[in-house]
């Protein structure tokens, strides 16, 4: 089935050894998730407060305003955007600064891995718990607390996922300026409260101060909130979906390579 | 006390280059100059003892072996490549001073996830396998391999790092004060490790040390200090040329020569 591979008496390896050089990419990213997800795995009480926290928000939320069934559609639709935004936005700051701070980024720095293979496991690890955490809340909302969507429940679904995207993107970036775990999560309120407050879900945009619509224009939960109310509206895909999908996910990858310039290889 | 065995002759590296070569090499950290133009080599598949005080510079020097210093200025030759170079990856195994793993993972999930970056893919997996038991019985941690490594003590989170750096056979090991907190049978245990390691694999090893009982078990000794190199030689030589019973006493002997030479007027006349 496998060949004996040399051991360590076996002389060490040429410096152009079929090593590295022919392996894809992709398995250190692979690999990367599964490292994340495991550490996670450690964690149980983490992954639960994950996973429950928005749901109890949504329950909570539901009868809040059980007189008006049309708000709780339409603020509960917004939500399902912004949690995963704001709960991957924390858990990648904080890891990402541990990463930073025990060591382990330079040592991996120091070895054959790229930082996009870093970058990429890191995503695909908090986009695989952000899909369960959306599917819990979106399927909860939907079907346990009468959310009344006329679109499809899986471009909701979607929307979630880029928003959880573009929280970890956020996260990975903010965290290069911590030095701190204090200061991670001091940038929580710095970073996410404006999008919250501008994102147009306690005013709609068009009525703020014009230099606070115009600021919304430009700050990506916007086009989150915009995106998951196109759906809560409309049976189809429609443009404006499209384009405010798009813009999520364009300013994912931004971020995420601006996070990519924060890992250094040489630091002083 | 420890029972120190006197380092046996390594085998001599004949025609083969030295594993590092550097030239007037200069570190500069904020506006501190940290290395003031070293020059010296390091041969191969030899011990080489790196030592000095605290704050010399020894873990700079080592993080530009290992291509991991920014603002580093002179040449520095690291396995025929200049350090930091993209190909030295692999072939590097770095301890860095403080045990340099994910706590909340076992050792064996610390050592699998970095032997998956080191040599990735299905492919490579028996071989990973392999090469996973074997650093963590290098290391002695068997009996720990599925412990969380949050949970295990000070030295064998030390050790965990250790079994990282041994992955995938490096041909240069750099280690950072790797025997710091450990017990004197695990320090002499380890330094077996590594006299094995040399011999037998052929490995380079650069380690650093402040405790001068471990000198004695190292092949050649650097002393540092003050950012510079004080003494290039073995340790029989430098005592016989300092006319000191122990490395320790040596090192002392230089030093205080260095401060002499350094501070020709220890009282400083009181300047109108």
């Amino acid at each position: 089935m496998n060949t004996h591979a040399p051991l360590a008496t076996a002389p060490p390896a040429a410096p152009d050894a079929p090593g590295p050089r022919f392996t894809p990419f992709l398995f250190r990213t692979l690999a990367t998730a599964a490292r994340v997800l495991r550490q996670l795995r450690h964690d149980p009480r983490s992954i639960a407060l994950l996973v429950l926290v928005p749901c109890v928000m949504l329950l909570l939320l539901r009868y809040v305003f059980d007189g008006s069934p049309r708000t709780f559609d339409s603020i509960g639709a917004s939500l399902l955007g912004i949690f995963p935004l704001i709960t991957m936005f924390l858990v990648t700051s904080i890891a990402t600064l541990r990463e930073r701070t025990s060591g382990t980024l330079e040592r991996l720095l120091a070895m054959p891995l790229g930082k996009a293979d870093l970058i990429a496991g890191y995503a695909l690890a908090f986009g695989a718990l952000a899909v369960v955490q959306s599917a819990l809340g979106t399927g909860l909302a939907l079907w346990g607390l009468g959310l009344d969507v006329t679109g499809s429940a899986w471009l909701l679904l979607l929307v979630a996922l880029l928003d959880a995207l573009l929280g970890t993107a956020l996260g990975l970036f903010v965290s290069a300026f911590a030095a701190s775990e204090f200061q991670a999560v001091q940038f929580m309120p710095a970073v996410i409260f404006p999008q919250l407050l501008l994102c147009g879900l306690f005013a709609p945009r068009d009525t703020m101060q014009p230099v606070l619509d115009g600021l919304s224009d430009v700050l990506p939960m916007s086009y989150a909130v915009d995106g998951m109310n196109e759906v809560l509206r409309h049976p189809d895909i429609t443009g404006d979906f499209v384009r405010d999908a798009v813009i999520v996910a364009a300013c994912a990858v931004l971020v995420l390579a601006l996070g990519a310039a924060t890992l250094r290889r040489r630091t002083t | 006390m420890m029972n120190i065995a006197s380092p046996s002759r390594a085998p001599a590296p004949g025609t083969t280059a030295p594993a590092i070569r550097a030239r007037s090499l200069k570190a500069v950290r904020g506006h501190r100059t940290v290395l003031r133009g070293l020059t010296f080599t390091v041969p191969r598949g030899q011990i080489t003892g790196l030592l000095g005080p605290s704050g010399c510079g020894k873990s700079t020097l080592m993080r530009a072996v290992v291509g991991t210093q920014a603002k580093v200025t002179g040449t520095l030759d690291v396995l025929d490549h200049p350090a930091g170079t993209p190909a030295l990856r692999s072939r590097i195994g770095y301890v860095t001073q403080d045990p340099s793993v994910y706590d909340d993972l076992t050792v064996r999930q610390n050592l699998e996830y970095f032997a998956a970056v080191l040599s990735p893919g299905p492919a490579a997996a028996a071989r990973r396998r392999e090469d996973v038991t074997r650093a963590i019985a290098d290391v002695d941690l068997t009996a720990h391999a599925d412990a969380l490594a949050g949970n295990l003590s000070g030295g064998q989170r030390n050790r965990v790092s250790l079994a990282v750096a041994l992955l995938g056979a490096p041909e240069l090991l750099v280690l950072d004060e790797p025997t710091v907190g450990l017990d004197p049978v695990l320090r002499r245990d380890l330094w077996d490790l590594f006299h094995t390691i040399a011999t037998e694999r052929g490995t380079t090893i650069l380690v650093s040390s402040h405790v001068m009982d471990e000198a004695e078990r190292c092949h050649r000794l650097l002393l540092m200090r003050a950012g510079e190199i004080l003494a290039d030689d073995t340790p029989e030589a430098l005592r016989t040329r300092t006319g000191s019973a122990t490395v320790e006493e040596a090192f002392l002997h230089l030093v205080d020569a260095a401060n002499a030479a350094s501070h020709p007027q220890p009282r400083e006349p009181q300047t109108p």
